[in-house]
């Protein structure tokens, strides 16, 4: 039962501010950065088709490749970590499985990030 | 956790039929939804079939000749008859409309009535809306200046008065509202269209001088960023309006203030 009137609802606790326009920028940007980037690791990847390790070395060590490889990897991890916040916002209604579904896709992103960029590391220096 | 069941009451059982009086040439079936409160019953879906030729061409038309003349016990919002107060909101033929407005014959087979979706129930199509009341009333839906008033009037020119429309329009039915599932899921914190479009109007009036607290109080994840241009709430628009280009100049208004 609850005798709270609509309005004291409506109005709830305000506005967050953070999370809003900034999160929405940030996840525009992330996917304006993401079309080259994903089109560029694409083609490359399609080029490379059938080849042994050595080239495949050849080629994230070559250029700015190591660069634009570390890139990708922060934002896709960071767009992706986004779009699976808005998600659960949208879908999932408990509050305590909201906030450890959250932890856990933050954290998630965040590990499996470094783990790429140490990877692309090791494999190029 | 994510719900998968459907809550009490959401079932639609089959209803009565109501046969047209023999004689009639030209029938169709109008399927009403129906629920009585005080029943303890489930809804149901009933049948009432209508001769065109002694009813108005317009959905309410219908309704009303079903009212007055075979079942009084129908219940429905509705005043105007000519799109202009937005009461008779239903979903009708699968899109919330404007039950004045929306003609028989647009229609194919059967024409089905329900209230306004994913909102309570009072009864058969009369849909519970204290909720977006209560949010209309949350983003002050009023001129606020600090400019004491002129002797007369606030003066408008015609291009700032041209900024209004498309927004003055809105007669508050809801449709859109109850058309976005952004506000199924989150109509509790999302304010959804017909309010942003509202929020909107009054950010954008040049006589207006709280704009920035209004942008304020809608930087929020859900007031405003549960809109993920779905774009229902234009599409099913009685008016022709687009809430989601609205909702989108309150985006780009945050933008430019940085």
């Amino acid at each position: 039962m609850e005798f709270r009137s609509p309005l004291g609802r409506a109005r709830g606790p305000g506005s967050a501010k953070e999370g809003g326009i900034g999160q929405w920028k940030a996840e525009r940007l992330a996917a304006i950065a993401l079309v080259p980037l994903t089109l560029w690791f694409m083609a490359s990847a399609v080029f490379m088709v059938g080849a042994d390790l050595a080239t495949f070395k050849e080629w994230a060590g070559a250029h700015g490749n190591p660069v634009l490889l570390i890139l990708l990897t922060i934002a896709l991890y960071h767009h992706a970590q986004m779009g699976l916040q808005v998600v659960i916002e949208d879908y999932v209604h408990h509050e305590g499985v909201v906030i450890i579904s959250l932890v856990l896709v933050k954290l998630g992103a965040f590990f499996c990030a470094a783990y790429t960029i140490f990877s692309i590391v090791r494999l190029t220096f | 956790m994510v719900e998968f069941t459907l809550p009490a009451n959401s079932k639609v059982k089959k209803g009565k039929t109501f046969p047209v009086p023999a004689g009639a040439t030209r029938v169709r079936k109008f399927k009403v939804y129906r629920w009585d409160p005080d029943s303890g019953e489930n809804p149901r879906l009933d049948t009432f079939e209508v001769d065109l030729d002694t009813c108005g061409p317009m959905v309410l038309d219908a309704l009303i000749k079903i009212k007055d003349e075979i079942d009084s016990t129908l219940t429905f919002r509705r005043s105007c008859r000519e799109g202009v107060c937005g009461s008779c909101a239903f979903n009708v033929d699968g899109t919330n409309t404007l039950a004045c407005i929306k003609p028989i014959d647009d229609i194919k087979g059967d024409v089905k009535i329900y209230p306004l979706p994913h909102m309570p129930v009072v009864k058969d199509l009369v849909a519970d809306l204290s909720v977006p009341y209560a949010q209309y009333r949350s983003i002050e839906p009023w001129l606020q200046a600090d400019t004491p008033p002129p002797t007369g009037e606030r003066l408008q020119s015609p291009e700032e008065r041209a900024k209004l429309d498309g927004l003055w329009e809105c007669v508050l039915c809801f449709c859109c509202q109850t058309s976005c599932p952004s506000y199924w899921w989150n109509g509790d914190r999302y304010l959804g269209p017909a309010i942003l479009l509202q929020a909107y109007r009054w950010i954008v009036d040049s006589r207006d001088e709280a704009t920035g607290e209004r942008l304020d109080k809608l930087d929020d994840p859900f007031k405003l960023f549960r809109c993920h241009t779905i774009m229902n709430c234009t599409s099913t628009c009685p008016k022709g309006l687009n809430p989601g280009q609205a909702i989108g100049e309150i985006k780009a208004a945050l933008i430019k203030r940085g």
